[in-house]
């Protein structure tokens, strides 16, 4: 199969944009670490424990973004055969993968103090987040098994889209098993935060919806180039096999 | 296209039949798997009745990846799976003639291994039904992802080590929702095991639809 034409590539990673939206993101930290830390108040039952919310909350959220969006790339290459919707989606499910693993390492700190175990196994949204998580690991592994580059595009999305299957599950399952979940329902919208604690925790949300556009930009980017290095390293060595058949049949015929 | 299905998951069977890999390596394994549990557990026969159901699904979740590895395995060699794209078969028929295949030989396994814990661990059946329809459609589920990913790792350098990390969290919910159901079939646990079959028939039309969705692609891409 021939590979899919690349219509415009960036020549690097950095742009005025993603300048811009790094600086809002240094910036944003700052804030929210000095909120997180000494603005906020603590909670009569968590104490200090609930300041992980501010990393955990926008982590969870981040995780169905990117893994949406790896869903939604993960269509448009197997509809249109479109290598930037496929580079998009490889990108996002790195970073997914990341904001995955943060998801469930704040969650376990904080579950310590708070339900006194580190992982409850009778947890739905426990367990649905970690085979989410090994779901798309394993989307990472297929990523790196070399070969046809068209060939495993096709194969992750495949994956991309089984795993997509789990996200509504995960984050449903406080809801649909509420019997069966040490997890509360939204953090966000249950209506129990104090202001400057929920004002925080949406700072957290946009701090961390920042850091993901930026990332994306600069692992597409970086994707992009990665391809055209392989597909110009291609052409050179085509043109220098011919060139040397050329040669080779202009020293034949003298 | 039944004729199509029949006609591949037929052409798998008495490729099996004839190696006779399943009943001379695989129920062996099966079996050693169920043995190496009970020292793991220390021979602890009270512990070991209540792990059974999750020692069961856990031991065909092993199965399953040698049985898909050996279903992929068949049409990989000797270009077999071009011949069967030449060979003017609808994929869909293809995606689930090798689903049934393995599905027969899993469930095939799974009656020996209720056999080994009825006699190894001292399970007590209560409900035969409840245990049947559990390895029934749990076992339709994990034909159809292990049909599908065997597929996805087709051809590929690292298979043997990729299949399992992909399969085995998708089979995750199986392990769950057929570990619950076979508790209750036990006694083991007071649940609704008949309401975790629900689950899984979900689960397992989730995996045909992507399967008979997707199957064509891989076969004529990878």
């Amino acid at each position: 199969m021939t590979t899919p034409a690349i219509s415009e590539a960036p020549v690097h990673t950095r742009s005025t944009t993603s300048r811009l939206l790094g600086v809002a993101v240094l910036v944003g930290l700052v804030a929210l670490v000095v909120l997180g830390f000494f603005g906020a108040p603590e909670d009569d039952e968590q104490a200090d424990a609930v300041r992980l919310i501010f990393v955990h909350v926008p982590s969870a959220l981040l995780t169905y973004a990117a893994f949406s969006v790896t869903a939604v790339g993960s269509v448009m290459w197997l509809w249109k055969r479109s290598v930037w919707w496929d580079l998009v989606a490889h990108g996002s499910a790195e970073l997914g993968v990341i904001f995955c693993g943060l998801t469930l390492f704040t969650g376990s700190v904080w579950g310590r103090p708070t339900w006194n175990t580190y992982w409850d196994w009778g947890d739905v949204r426990l367990v649905t987040t970690l085979i989410l998580f090994l779901l798309m690991i394993g989307y990472l592994a297929v990523r790196s098994m070399g070969g046809d580059e068209s060939a495993i595009a096709t194969r992750s999305a495949i994956v991309a889209l089984i795993a997509a299957v789990n996200l509504p599950i995960v984050n449903r399952s406080v809801e649909w098993w509420f019997d069966r979940t040490l997890h509360q329902k939204s953090s966000l919208t249950d209506g129990n935060l104090e202001d400057l604690t929920l004002f925080t925790l949406l700072l957290g949300v946009v701090v961390w919806s920042i850091f993901y556009v930026w990332a994306m930009i600069h692992r597409f980017r970086v994707g992009w180039l990665e391809r055209e290095l392989r597909v110009g390293d291609l052409d050179l060595a085509i043109e220098q096999r011919r060139a040397e058949a050329h040669a080779a049949g202009d020293g034949g015929d003298q | 296209m039944w004729r199509d299905i029949v006609l591949v998951a037929g052409k798998d069977l008495r490729i099996e039949s004839r190696s006779r890999v399943t009943f001379s390596q695989v129920v062996p394994f099966a079996g050693l798997v169920l043995v190496l549990f009970g020292f793991a557990l220390d021979a602890n026969r009270p512990v070991l009745e209540r792990a059974t159901s999750g020692l069961f699904w856990i031991t065909v979740m092993f199965v399953t990846t040698l049985a898909v590895q050996r279903s992929t395995s068949i049409e990989t060699t000797d270009g077999a799976r071009r011949a069967l794209l030449l060979a003017g078969i609808e994929p869909v028929a293809v995606f689930v003639g090798k689903a049934a295949a393995i599905a027969v030989q899993l469930l095939a396994v799974e009656l020996v291994l209720v056999g080994g814990i009825v006699v190894l661990y001292g399970a007590d059946i209560e409900s035969f039904a409840l245990v049947a329809a559990t390895c029934l459609v749990a076992t339709v589920g994990i034909a159809g992802a292990g049909t599908l990913l065997g597929a996805l790792v087709a051809g590929v350098r690292a298979r043997e080590t990729v299949l399992p990390i992909l399969l085995l969290p998708v089979l995750a919910p199986v392990l769950i929702g057929a570990t619950r159901a076979f508790d209750d079939a036990l006694g083991s646990v007071a649940v609704d095991g008949w309401a975790w079959l629900g689950m899984l028939a979900g689960f397992g039309a989730v995996n045909l639809v992507l399967g008979a969705l997707t199957y064509g692609v891989l076969l004529e891409e990878t």
